[in-house]
């Protein structure tokens, strides 16, 4: 566990004691490793090994230096409402499965643009809550925040509501945060059903989508285009 | 600082050339394979697509899934080094009364830009070389079609190009591979353009649909061309031109070397280059019998403007004040939608190629229109891979009836938002027009008298605007957009509110990444700084081989046609060194 998993398990909460022990003594295990060897740090900052160019990893190297943008109180609000937004259901799992609020927390630190929006409108939320419910959102109970949600979830119903519109749009840019982090990963691309990146023969569109579509490939272009035969 | 000096080195090649990407890429390939000695200086590092793309990466290896930075601003796992912005390396523009700003991109890397770039690999046609004679507008080239052809059939066989011979009188045939069959999204568009009279063809990209030699592999279909091929299967100049030069043993590369001026001496002609090395921060001079700049347009001006003496106080090839003036890029306008039709869609790999697999070449006569270039259509669309910005702003679709085919409401959650996502997901099409600028003469870039680069180079300042022919023009892509999407039933997301209030959605000088003109060919020593074989009026020993010479640059993306002129030119400056001309 490096360093930020284990501060945030321990903000987390409901984390029972042998893990805390664990994820510090693994923070304190790998410290000095770190300074000893730069290539290891590289690889921590670059896990997957993708081209970097030296400048981005030492940009990489300044936002994992940062300390954690959102609070823990802030992150359990995102983790409820990223699995508000997306749920688990029949076909693939909920946003915190597929690690979004961890996602969001890098994202607002490699894209500085969201920190105020996302700051500014976790605040509103739970103002709102404070006011209605007297409690913080995540302190809601699930009704309450419901209802909190289905005031700012659907942007015709706010539109002669101006009390609302600022919620409106922080659940736009939550809304779209999650989205986006969920969809790009693994459990995202089996549930939207991207097939792709792979290496493969293109032989054009499938015979039963083009009857599907009332489409068919012209003499010329089954002549000249390339094909291949499906061994 | 107390130990700086400049290192000056014994070697004296036979050409020092500026720049690895298309232009310094293929002159360093035909010299060093003519026996020629060559010092190839580049500003970036080494990049060699086979260990160094990010081909077949998915989203989640990248920690932002793929966004842009300022270090890749076409994405994370894009193929080239830097951008619109370069740390310690800035431009300013002169903000004078109705200019806007040119958004100047710049490669640091072997290969430079072409490592990313779209592979559109199109001939400019006989009328591309003359348009003064057609228009009364900028200016003919010295040079036709006939005297470009040879060089661009033997592009065509050495790099390979797919596409198809059409017989059109200004989109010339050429040597072509087999293109790919159309998307589903590209039938419809064909079919539905058709009906509006926009004829629609095969796209002509630099994708090998089939093996040309035992260096590239064959295309393999993962629609990742912008992040530079680890098979050779498109065109980079890294790949197919420069290490493939390396090879010969002819070549001293140079990376990570920032061009400074080139050195002259009392007779005027070129002697050699000054760099610095941007990991030592030590100076350089490196000495050649010619030099070749190929550093980009804009870059190669500079390099000129700022290589001043006694001999060359307006800089050097520039008595005639042209040098950096007749800059433009492609204009650009974009406009797109969902099409009902393909909600809740079948699932299967349609990657393809990189980038489309039809276009539209210019169809019409400008006579007839209030705007005297043309423009071609790129088309997108289809189920792409998901990175970051996917599904971004659903809240402005899935409100919407005529997309989803039911009456829902805008925004939401839940598993019905999941629902929604499905749905749209592969639904999206999208067109970008681009097209020919005029260049004129009061378009240019300069030496700011007042800034510096992180190196000490003095940088450039841009002055540039639009003039009415480019907005009519966006104008009237945005019309044929509008018609196109409309014949096939697509509701229209994007694109469609711009009008005269924005100049109709034309990007910013820069933005299409097309810079040409700034240092021209010419016949008369006047009004350029070149003559017709990419050679300095001035300087009989200094070529330019860029985007710089281009007289105007049609609405054809530049790169084939670089290439073209630069194995051109430096065929001349073989046969010139041969008769001791040089």
């Amino acid at each position: 566990m490096d360093r930020r998993k284990s501060i945030k398990a321990l903000l987390v909460g409901g984390v029972s004691t042998g893990v805390l022990v664990e994820a510090c003594n693994t923070a304190e295990e790998k410290k000095p490793e770190q300074k000893a060897d730069a290539g290891a740090a590289e690889k921590d900052l670059n896990p997957s090994g993708y081209n970097r160019m030296k400048e981005e990893l030492a940009q990489e190297r300044v936002v994992r230096a940062e300390a954690t943008f959102f609070t823990p109180e802030e992150m359990a609000t995102i983790t409820i409402l990223g699995d508000i937004i997306i749920p688990k259901d029949d076909i693939s799992g909920s946003a915190s499965d597929a690690k979004v609020p961890e996602f969001i927390e890098y994202i607002v630190k490699d894209m500085p643009e969201h920190q105020t929006p996302m700051r500014g409108g976790l605040r509103w939320l739970d103002m709102q809550c404070l006011n209605r419910y007297d409690k913080a959102f995540k302190d809601c109970s699930k009704d309450q925040q419901m209802q909190m949600v289905d005031d700012i979830a659907w942007p015709e119903r706010a539109k002669d509501k101006p009390w609302l519109t600022q919620g409106v749009a922080f659940f736009n840019l939550m809304r779209n945060l999650t989205a986006t982090g969920f969809y790009t990963t693994q459990i995202g691309y089996k549930d939207i059903g991207y097939v792709g990146n792979v290496p493969n023969q293109w032989n054009g569109v499938p015979q039963d989508v083009l009857k599907q579509y009332g489409l068919a490939y012209t003499e010329k272009e089954l002549k000249e285009c390339v094909s291949f035969d499906k061994a | 600082m107390g130990d700086l000096h400049i290192k000056k080195q014994p070697k004296k090649y036979d050409a020092v050339i500026v720049g690895s990407g298309a232009g310094g890429g293929m002159a360093a390939y035909v010299l060093a394979n003519a026996g020629l000695k060559v010092c190839l200086i580049e500003a970036g590092p080494m990049f060699d697509p086979k260990t160094d793309s990010n081909q077949l990466r998915s989203a989640w290896e990248s920690p932002r899934r793929g966004a842009s930075t300022k270090f890749r601003p076409f994405g994370d796992f894009d193929g080239c080094y830097w951008g619109w912005e370069v740390d310690g390396e800035p431009y300013t523009q002169t903000g004078n009364p109705g200019t806007t700003s040119w958004e100047w991109w710049r490669a640091r890397m072997l290969g430079g830009r072409t490592n990313h770039w779209g592979r559109i690999s199109l001939r400019f046609g006989p009328k591309d070389f003359k348009r003064k004679s057609i228009d009364g507008l900028g200016d003919d080239w010295p040079i036709g079609y006939e005297d470009v052809k040879p060089y661009y059939d033997k592009v065509d066989k050495l790099i390979g190009v797919f596409g198809t011979n059409e017989g059109l009188e200004n989109d010339p045939d050429g040597f072509f591979l087999p293109p790919p069959r159309p998307r589903l999204h590209e039938l419809m568009i064909k079919k539905a353009a058709g009906s509006v009279g926009v004829p629609v063809i095969p796209s002509r990209l630099s994708i090998l649909t089939k093996q040309i030699n035992n260096e590239r592999g064959q295309c393999f279909f993962c629609s990742q061309c912008g992040r530079s091929c680890k098979v050779y299967g498109d065109f980079s100049s890294s790949s197919v031109l420069v290490i493939p030069a390396l090879k010969t043993g002819n070549v001293d590369l140079v990376t990570n070397a920032m061009a400074r001026e080139v050195l002259t001496d009392k007779e005027g002609l070129a002697t050699g280059v000054s760099y610095i090395n941007k990991e030592d921060m030590q100076e350089y001079q490196v000495s050649g019998r010619t030099v070749i700049l190929a550093a980009s347009a804009c870059e190669s001006a500079r390099l000129l403007l700022n290589s001043k003496s006694p001999r060359h106080p307006n800089g050097l090839a520039n008595s005639s004040d042209v040098v950096g003036r007749y800059l433009h890029d492609s204009t650009g306008a974009d406009m797109g939608g969902i099409l009902p039709h393909l909600i809740d869609r079948k699932r299967y790999n349609e990657d393809g190629v990189g980038g489309m697999h039809v276009y539209a070449p210019w169809w019409l006569d400008n006579k007839k229109l209030d705007f005297p270039r043309g423009y071609h259509i790129e088309f997108g669309g289809g189920m792409g891979m998901p990175l970051y910005g996917f599904q971004w702003g659903i809240e402005q679709l899935n409100g919407n009836s005529q997309v989803m085919g039911v009456k829902k409401e805008a925004g939401g959650y839940g598993a019905a938002l999941k629902k929604d996502y499905r749905s749209l997901y592969g639904a999206s099409v999208h067109m970008a027009g681009r097209g020919e600028a005029v260049a004129r003469r009061e378009n240019y870039c300069e030496i700011d008298p007042k800034v510096v680069d992180r190196y000490g180079i003095p940088v450039l300042r841009f002055n540039v605007s639009h003039s009415e022919y480019e907005i009519k023009q966006a104008r009237h892509m945005k019309e044929t957009f509008a018609q196109i999407l409309h014949a096939m039933g697509a509701v229209v997301t994007h694109g469609h509110k711009d009008g005269d209030h924005n100049n109709w959605g034309l990007h910013a000088p820069g933005n299409i990444i097309h810079e040409a003109g700034s240092v021209r060919m010419g016949n008369d020593p006047r009004t350029a700084p070149l003559n017709k074989w990419n050679q300095a009026h001035e300087v009989k020993n200094l070529f330019c081989m860029d985007g710089g010479p281009f007289v105007s640059q049609a609405d054809k993306n530049i790169t084939w046609t670089i290439l073209a002129l630069s194995m051109r030119a430096s065929e001349h400056l073989i046969d010139e060194m041969k008769k001791n001309n040089i």
